[in-house]
């Protein structure tokens, strides 16, 4: 029996390449399985959408018959009211804006600007730390542990805490996963669970932050007095979270899915190793080529909408697969082709519209300094394994373990 | 290095003024002031901003100055 | 068989000529070569500077931010070019392919672009307007001398009209800390590009921001001391305002009077081209080598009924310039037309405003997400039952998805709910623009660089 399409997606053993289902995707402008979500995986529909102010992303507007395992959780998880992830505006816009006051421009415009140096530092030492260059397990030794250590000390979570918030992380991510053979009561209370766990312990840290500030995003988050006023405990609590969790869970795919494409990709990681200016149109085309988030799959259209002659009804479940559209043909010549000199590479790896990824500037900068060091200081590096181990998600993809080998390390 | 930003494409993503806010501001939430000639330290800075900008707005100078003079010459 | 040699003749050594040496010369000439041309390229500009860009003219540059002289607009690529700067072209031979300049030159082509623009309408009476502290501004001198001027801190700015650009100068001025009164004829800023409605949050941010704004106001005349430097303006209420800096932000006109008699279809609304970006004669024929692009140009659009608009707006001056460049080189059947859909933008109080489609033909607007009172919102306008141009305070993400409205020419209002769609959104109301039918403008008519306000409408062709 041939599985669905949307089985297919989310079929773990699918997890290691995804594009040839995606080819097959794009062969409809709208795919839909009897009960199942409406999936849409066309570069210039997927862009209309994010920017269409019909859809929702604040899933107490999908209809209660939309078959829906990340609803469920959602509810589930009512420890925590939903973050501007899941609200539209002008809640949205008001906790963004107050999100992004100590972080960016215009109030915080040298926040991520001033963190070069520290990152550079951390990449430095994380590679110094490399035990046997003959098996290092690149995301245990380097791409986990160097987006956490940046996550907590831009929002002021001490580090050494990160055993604890780890694993209600880990669950919290692996929720957002649509997988179909998860039971999702059980999920739901897994989820349930670690967002209570997690709320108790930033809560902790937010009184201890409102004691005693420092200058960590935590600490102006919760003493601000800007013109939005300020976020009451559970709105700082849910976005504490959010940033805590978006902050690593992402950037580490990113971070794997680079070296792992570079070091499929011999003359390119050559060509960086040459000019580590080169990191900055390799992590774009990254973003279009692996992006850490596949796909989106939290809207929900306000009323019936019409995509080339398809009813997605309104209240129905929409899943928006960004991975796709940046592989679609019809936007990007040779899209299975990773080639960092494109001129034209305006993709979708970021999201797009209100929702675009928040911490987006921060990550490129980690992924661009991270590449650079690995390519300039890991001597004649390898893959022991190809394809690596993934993770079970299929939402935020990513290889659980990266095993490679190289013959030393430069200092 | 001059530089333009088409206003037209521009969204507010704000990347630029993340990565080179020496060159670029935000003027409110949304608007986006730039500095149209940017000093020679900035050029880095001003690579990663141009790739960073989801809408590809940012021009920068293709051409040194001094490569293409200008004057009323015949 | 033999237009395909000329063709190819043209682009290994033809002789282009372009009048005009701003954004819309400079991206014609671009693509000219990035499309092979290996001809002699000539550049013709008034100002004696190599191309730069305006828009920072009214807001980097007065807030300090950037010198008016390093504005320069970066190159695509390399032009090998003539350039003829600081020459205003005099007049054009069209019959024998000359354009003749202002030292007494003369220039031959083959092919000719116009994109000589527009420039700022003077203060009406001559000796007012020679008084010391009586600036416009659209070049790059008017804004280094305005900008030296707000540098000396004046105890009072006062800016006549309140388009685009006299709002950002207002705004620049405020944001230095300096006083401004801005006088406008009509009931609000923005009017003439935006309507009442809009027009009225305009207003608000104005006096909020510290701005003296009088609405409903003519200034009648300026008034100079002893030394020839303005100290007063009086308006028509019968009040008067101390000031030592004056601001004539009344529009533009276009810069054709150099065409006057050379049988091209030039005239104070500007040269009418066809969809295709060449000139029409004044019988109405259209040119074969003559070619316009730019603030100067007036060329119908599709999607607003073939009417002839003439936009001042700087993204439809980079696609016309594209687009008859590319025409100037080709065959009748590989032309392309210029359907640029309208855009503009606007940075003034610390808001984004930004605009779609021609809202100025709109008669209705309705709010369809925000709210006006938040001053961050989307206003869509309607004429006909259709959906045909779109406002948004602070919320450019949205724009896009209004652009396909209007591509697609969905009714008016739309019907269907959005994520922020307020009550005050659910009823449209009188888009509240001024009469077009009644042509006068005053001396404080409110006309910009980048506004569509007066972007003109005619039935008929060139003449």
């Amino acid at each position: 029996m041939t599985q669905s399409l949307l089985h297919q997606i989310l079929d773990y053993a699918n997890r290691a390449d995804p594009y040839p289902i995606y080819e097959e995707l794009r062969k409809t402008p709208v795919h839909h399985e009897e009960d199942g979500p409406y999936v849409v995986g066309t570069y210039y529909e997927i862009r209309s959408l994010l920017h269409d102010p019909r859809i929702s992303s604040d899933a107490r507007n999908l209809a209660s018959t939309a078959r829906d395992p990340l609803a469920e959780s959602a509810q589930e998880g009512s420890a925590l009211p939903p973050s501007f992830l899941r609200l539209d505006p002008p809640e949205h816009d008001r906790l963004r804006r107050m999100t992004n006051r100590p972080f960016g421009p215009p109030h915080s415009p040298h926040r991520v600007d001033g963190m070069r140096g520290e990152l550079r530092d951390i990449v430095a030492g994380l590679i110094d730390g490399i035990g046997d260059p003959g098996r290092i397990d690149l995301v245990e030794e380097f791409s986990y542990p160097f987006p956490v250590t940046v996550i907590c000390r831009l929002l002021g979570v001490p580090r050494e805490d990160e055993a604890r918030f780890h694993t209600w992380a880990d669950t919290i991510a692996a929720s957002l996963d649509p997988d179909p053979d998860a039971d999702p009561t059980e999920r739901g209370k897994e989820s349930h669970e670690a967002r209570m766990q997690l709320g108790m312990y930033l809560a902790g840290l937010i009184e201890e932050r409102r004691k005693k500030p420092g200058d960590d995003m935590l600490s102006e988050l919760a003493t601000a007095k800007g013109p939005d006023g300020a976020m009451t405990t559970m709105e700082l609590l849910s976005t504490a979270a959010l940033l805590l969790i978006a902050g690593h869970e992402t950037t580490v795919n990113l971070v794997t899915n680079g070296m792992l494409t570079l070091l499929r990709n011999p003359d390119v990681l050559q060509r960086l190793r040459a000019d580590p200016r080169l990191a900055v149109p390799v992590v774009e085309e990254l973003l279009r080529f692996e992006p850490p988030v596949q796909l989106v799959p939290q809207r929900t259209p306000l009323a019936d909408i019409e995509i080339h002659g398809v009813t997605i009804p309104k209240g129905a479940s929409l899943w928006l697969v960004l991975a796709s559209g940046n592989r679609d043909p019809q936007r990007f010549e040779n899209p299975d082709r990773f080639d960092p000199d494109r001129r034209d590479i305006q993709h979708l790896g970021l999201g797009s519209g209100i929702h675009s990824c928040f911490g987006a500037p921060l990550a490129r900068l980690e992924a661009q300094l991270a590449l650079a060091e690995l390519a300039r200081r890991l001597e004649n590096p390898r893959l022991l394994e190809d394809p690596p181990p993934y993770r079970q998600n299929a939402v935020l993809r990513g290889p659980r373990h990266l095993p490679i080998a190289c013959d030393g390390i430069r200092p | 290095m001059r530089l333009v930003v088409d206003l037209n494409r521009c969204q507010g993503y704000a990347q630029c003024a993340f990565l080179a806010p020496d060159v670029f501001a935000m003027h409110g939430e949304e608007g986006l002031l730039y500095t149209p000639e940017a000093d020679e330290a900035q050029r880095e800075k001003l690579a990663q901003a141009a790739a960073a900008c989801p809408v590809q707005a940012i021009l920068v100078d293709a051409v040194d100055p001094p490569a293409e003079a200008v004057s009323g010459e015949r | 068989m033999n237009g395909d040699a000329s063709l190819e003749q043209l682009r290994r050594e033809g002789r282009v000529v372009i009048v005009g040496a701003s954004l819309a010369g400079l991206r014609a000439a671009e693509t000219l070569r990035e499309k092979g041309f290996a001809g002699s390229l000539t550049m013709i500009g008034d100002e004696p500077y190599e191309p730069y860009d305006r828009p920072p003219l009214s807001k980097q540059v007065l807030l300090g931010m950037a010198g008016a002289d390093r504005t320069a607009l970066p190159r695509r690529r390399a032009l090998d070019a003539t350039w003829r700067l600081g020459v205003p072209a005099t007049g054009l031979d069209m019959a024998a392919g000359r354009v003749r300049l202002a030292d007494g030159d003369e220039v031959p082509y083959d092919r000719l672009l116009i994109a000589t623009g527009v420039r700022a309408r003077p203060w009406p009476h001559a000796a007012e307007a020679e008084l010391d502290g009586v600036f416009v501004l659209r070049t790059r001198d008017d804004g280094a001398a305005l900008a030296r001027r707000l540098a000396e801190r004046p105890k009072r700015v006062l800016v006549i009209g309140a388009g685009f650009t006299g709002s950002e100068i207002a705004s620049a001025c405020r944001e230095r800390g300096l006083a401004v009164t801005v006088a406008e004829r009509a009931a609000a800023p923005l009017v003439g590009a935006l309507g009442g409605v809009v027009g009225a949050v305009a207003a608000e941010l104005q006096r909020e921001h510290g701005v003296d704004l009088r609405c409903g106001v003519m200034v009648t005349a300026l008034e100079g001391d002893a030394t020839g430097r303005v100290r007063a303006a009086h308006l028509s209420d019968g009040s008067s305002v101390e000031t030592d800096v004056v601001i004539v932000s009344l529009g533009a006109t276009r810069n054709t009077e150099w065409l006057a008699g050379s049988g091209l279809g030039a005239g104070p609304r500007g040269i009418a081209c066809d969809a295709g970006c060449r000139a029409f004669d004044i019988r109405g024929i259209v040119t074969d080598d003559i070619y316009v692009a730019g603030d100067v140009a007036r060329s119908p659009h599709a999607l607003f009924g073939y009417q002839f608009l003439s936009l001042e707006h700087w993204g439809n001056a980079v696609s016309q310039a594209e687009t008859a460049a590319h025409n100037m080189l080709s065959a009748s059947s590989d032309r392309l037309p210029h359907l640029w859909m309208p855009a503009f933008w606007s940075s003034q109080f610390g808001v984004n405003i930004k605009s779609v489609g021609v809202p100025t033909l709109g008669t209705e607007i309705v709010v369809s997400q925000g709210s006006l009172a938040d001053r961050r919102f989307v206003g869509v306008y309607g004429y006909q039952g259709r959906v045909i141009g779109a406002v948004a305070f602070d919320h450019a993400r949205w724009l896009p998805f209004y652009q396909e409205l209007i591509e697609t020419t969905v009714p008016f209002p739309p019907p269907f709910p959005t994520v922020d769609r307020r009550p005050e959104g659910r009823r449209p109301v009188d888009a509240d623009f001024p009469d077009p039918s009644v042509p006068t403008h005053g001396p404080t008519v409110t006309l910009s660089g980048y506004s569509p306000a007066d972007r003109r409408m005619t039935f008929t062709p060139a003449h």
